[in-house]
């Protein structure tokens, strides 16, 4: 029998017993910023492609969803920070090894790119919308004659805020639930296809709708196949991480995890998808809510249990 | 230069005296403390065995939390010593879960505070407060580099253990035992 404790009493608010620093906030932050990346991919990979007529819903309207999406999840991201006053901070040096540091700067491009795209749109979206300005018109111009450019750039920031919202989390060694490499990958994909959700959501054309969700239903296969190789993983290897698993299997997160993250947020949807594929009519919002509130509880299963787990010593 | 400390775990009584000297000295906020003490117990009456520990930040040589500070608050100064410049820091929290030790608190002034082995002190040529009171002198504090000082001489007579050396941080808080 091996038992520790605090003879001096140390009950520090947010670390004992048990660390609980990072609330809602970076679960909500994490969540939006993937969705963000998942549209922005979207829209730019149609973009480069040619597709922007076809997919029109994908390349254009639901990019409107982005930079709400983004400030809402930077403002949670400041309700995150204990010192606010000093949070620019972050824009006065590069931390090459600091994923926050990443992040804050990738924001800080890909936020006013989603701004400028959507900006783009307005014309279209809004007949008879005025800039009022001519500098505001002038500079509308360029932009859309760069718009195959920005997706580009779209394309390329995309991936690195999906990939950095779970690298935030893995680059914790002290965390043995978050300290693997495929976080950041299984982050991406789960971004990607809330994304996918959100823009199949808001589609009217069966068309984009029945590319989109097969693009989904090989993203939610692949999502699958990373938390299986993530389980695999923790179980193979040192007992810290085995005690980090046994929290999804048996402890007290395997409810939560099993039944609304993978069953209800990944394969009844997927299960859903594609029986509309073979030409059952399944309103379309009842395997998009699923995957959006399944992403968005995944999250939060993962900010939370990370935080409990620790090196024993 | 490198500081370090040792902690002698047989000397060790768990008297909390040291936890109590470095919130007097470094006007730690009630509630929170820089330093505690941890009682192991290992097995049950009567094949027991107790080892009291006092710890504190670890002034790791590959200190994941300086690493991971987006702003640079956290950074390392002359004798390895990890500190954190507060007007610097914007309490990201990012620091705290990277620390293997749970060494870092959030101080209720919002930038985020720890150990500092009495640097103020240190440039005075005095000890740390913890090491100053501590009625068994069973803390030992000095410069590695030099063979002579405390901490360097009870590292040569003693075996000793650190904390979570599978963690990678080459913590610099030894545990005589």
């Amino acid at each position: 029998m091996k038992e520790e404790l605090f003879v001096s009493g140390r009950n520090i608010p947010n670390i004992d017993p048990f660390l609980n620093i990072w609330h809602w906030e970076i679960p909500v932050y994490l969540f939006l910023g993937g969705l963000s990346a998942g549209i922005m991919f979207f829209a730019g990979l149609f973009m480069v492609m040619g597709k922007e007529k076809e997919m029109a819903t994908t390349v254009k309207w639901s990019m409107f969803l982005v930079p709400v999406a983004l400030v809402l999840g930077l403002f949670a991201l400041f309700l995150d920070l204990k010192h606010q006053l000093y949070f620019w901070r972050l824009y006065t040096t590069i931390r090459i090894e600091s994923p926050m540091s990443w992040g804050a700067w990738t924001l800080m491009f890909i936020t006013p790119l989603s701004f400028i795209w959507v900006a783009t749109y307005m014309k279209e979206a809004i007949p008879g919308w005025n800039w009022k300005f001519k500098l505001i018109d002038d500079l509308e111009a360029i932009a859309v004659k760069y718009r195959v450019h920005m997706a580009w750039a779209m394309m390329g920031l995309a991936i690195v805020l999906g990939v950095y919202t779970g690298i935030l989390l893995s680059a914790f060694n002290a965390r043995p639930l978050w300290n693997t490499s495929i976080l950041g990958p299984l982050f991406l994909v789960s971004g990607m296809s809330t994304g996918l959700a959100a823009i199949m959501w808001m589609s009217k054309s069966h068309e984009e709708r029945t590319i989109l969700s097969k693009i989904d239903i090989a993203l939610i296969g692949i999502e699958l196949f990373l938390i299986i190789h993530l389980f695999m993983g923790f179980l193979a290897a040192s007992e810290v991480q085995i005690e980090a698993a046994q929290l999804f299997l048996g402890g007290e997160f395997t409810v939560t995890f099993w039944v609304f993250v993978v069953i209800l947020g990944l394969i009844i949807p997927a299960f859903l998808e594609t029986l509309e594929l073979f030409g059952f009519r399944i309103p379309i919002w009842i395997p998009s809510l699923l995957i959006l509130v399944g992403g968005l509880i995944f999250r939060f299963v993962m900010v939370e249990a990370g935080q409990i787990t620790r090196f024993l010593y | 230069m490198r500081y370090a400390m040792a902690v002698d775990t047989k000397k060790c009584v768990g008297c909390g005296d040291c936890v109590v000297a470095c919130q007097t000295e470094n006007n730690v906020p009630i509630g929170y403390c820089r330093d505690w003490i941890v009682e192991n117990v290992n097995g049950s009456y009567p094949n027991v065995e107790i080892e009291l520990r006092s710890e504190r930040c670890n002034h790791c040589d590959n200190s994941p939390c300086v690493r991971c500070c987006p702003t640079g608050a956290s950074h390392i100064v002359e004798g390895g010593i990890v500190m954190v410049t507060h007007n610097e820091c914007i309490g990201c929290g990012a620091c705290i879960q990277s620390c293997p030790y749970d060494a870092r608190y959030s101080h209720p002034e919002g930038y985020v505070d720890k150990c500092t082995f009495c640097n103020h002190r240190l440039e005075k040529g005095q000890s740390t407060a913890c090491v100053e009171v501590c009625p068994t002198t069973c803390l030992y504090f000095g410069d590695l580099d030099d063979p002579n000082s405390d901490v360097s001489r009870a590292l040569k007579n003693r075996s000793w253990k650190v904390l979570a050396p599978e963690a990678g941080t080459k913590p610099q808080l030894f545990f005589l035992t």
